[in-house]
């Protein structure tokens, strides 16, 4: 497999309106890739295509060697994606709702206990694992979902805001996790790119057309660069 | 891929696990049905129900209780992520639809538990029509959860899913409703229990769940895509 991510005039609309045109991508195994660009520049949607969760109107998607949407199946399950959403159930505790997501996963029950005491532990959570979701802050949440995120150990990992309601420590937590260390290939969308781009190998801003305005090593693009590049693509 | 089974287990066992917790579903349903059958005992004036009517006055309250747990169904996948974390994992989506069903054919039998007796307590004489009426019911419920999954799986993505899944539900029940009470009627004959044609009825409800199950298991995948 010689990349992880290929894109090739890839186009998705919503009615008349293009969220992504003409896009085109290749990322190889272990490279971290920045999303940058303002609101509805179209990375969420690029990152629900990549999670097999959206249809693409046209072009051409290949994920982990897959060609998408016909050969999603072969993917599910080595992507893990961190969207806006924490995918907890509020009802259920942070454990419960990782014991459910390891057997959607296939992982056996005592396997699937020792991975997630770790990663409760990893993100400082083993105290308030057994609370309900619903009784955790915004932030707690957060730490929990990034657990159900990289539960399964996905190859792919598809990171929209990962740092939204964390605090120092939980951003420093969650790096340890989703971070550039562990070498697994990453698509990251944030809207602060100082912090991120020093742990990206690849940049790429979106415009508000859904359109790429710029794609570029991330060692090109300081963080002032980064920001008039997505005031720029804004306009 | 992981095993169908294993992912049925999963989701039944959460939606139980939650239900138990929230008891969201199943007090309203029950409260619905015997409130339903205090108003018809008041309403039609009468302390003893038989035939055509009894049948009637069970089957529609049990089918306007199971709508409101059926538009309950998928509110958790939908408002809390479920759907796409569902989406995302190695499993076949059809053991989402039958885990589903599942749940709600175990909702329709523990309201069936609570309010049968209640029925039969305000309109029956005896309770010898009891175990066969369950057996009816059983094959009813199963086809009312079938499309009851189906209509809410399509609903619960509209802004008026609270209507939607009513609206298309009562019509498509329409021939297991006819089977449902055809059967249940005899049952609850005045002079006991009768078993005039309720053999095709059976029948007629097994095919009705049958074509449902079927319908469910070939589309769902495609409902769940976004």
């Amino acid at each position: 497999m010689s990349t992880a991510i290929e894109l090739r005039g890839l186009r998705r609309e919503y009615g008349e309106r293009a969220a992504l045109d003409r896009v085109d991508l290749g990322l190889a195994p272990g490279e971290s890739l920045l999303v940058l660009g303002p609101n509805g520049a179209g990375k969420t949607t690029l990152l629900r295509i990549l999670a097999t969760l959206l249809r693409p109107s046209g072009g051409e998607v290949r994920v982990l060697g897959a060609s998408l949407p016909g050969e999603a199946w072969k993917v599910r399950g080595r992507i893990g994606l961190l969207g806006h959403e924490a995918l907890l159930y509020r009802d259920l505790s942070g454990r419960e709702n990782l014991r459910f997501h390891a057997r959607l996963h296939g992982i056996g029950r005592e396997a699937a206990e020792v991975r997630i005491a770790e990663l409760l532990a990893a993100v400082g959570m083993t105290q308030r694992g057994d609370d309900r979701v619903a009784e955790l802050s915004a932030g707690m949440q957060q730490r929990v979902a990034i657990c159900r995120c990289v539960l399964h150990e996905p190859e792919l990992l598809l990171l929209d805001e990962p740092d939204s309601n964390l605090d120092a420590e939980g951003r420093d937590l969650a790096r340890a996790l989703i971070g550039p260390a562990d070498g697994r290939t990453r698509v990251l969308v944030t809207h602060d790119p100082e912090r991120a781009l020093d742990d990206v190998d690849r940049a790429l801003v979106l415009g508000r057309n859904g359109r790429i305005v710029r794609a570029c090593r991330a060692a090109e693009l300081d963080p002032d660069e980064a920001r008039s590049a997505i005031a720029g693509a804004a306009r | 891929m992981t095993s169908s089974r294993l992912a049925f287990a999963a989701i039944l066992g959460k939606d139980l696990r939650v239900e138990l917790r929230t008891l969201q579903s199943l007090p309203a349903m029950a409260l619905f049905a015997v409130t339903t059958f205090v108003i018809f005992r008041f309403g039609l004036d009468r302390t003893n129900l038989s035939g055509d009517l009894a049948a009637g006055v069970l089957w529609v309250t049990l089918l306007f209780a199971a709508i409101l747990g059926i538009n309950r169904l998928f509110v958790a996948e939908r408002g809390e992520g479920g759907f796409d974390a569902i989406r995302l994992a190695p499993i076949d989506r059809t053991a989402l639809f039958a885990a589903k069903a599942t749940a709600l054919l175990v909702y329709m039998v523990v309201l069936e538990l609570i309010v049968v007796p209640v029925f039969a307590l305000f309109f029956l004489d005896s309770a010898a029509a009891l175990a066969p009426l369950a057996l009816v019911l059983v094959l009813a419920d199963l086809g009312l959860a079938a499309t009851g999954t189906l209509i809410s799986s399509m609903a619960v993505n509209s802004r008026a899913r609270d209507l939607l899944a009513p609206l298309v539900l009562l019509p498509l029940a329409v021939p297991l409703s006819i089977a449902a009470t055809g059967a249940i009627e005899p049952l609850l004959a005045l002079g006991g229990p009768g078993y005039h044609r309720f053999g095709s009825w059976l029948a007629v409800l097994g095919l009705y769940d049958l074509i449902f199950l079927l319908v469910g298991y070939a589309v769902f995948e495609f409902l769940l895509e976004d």
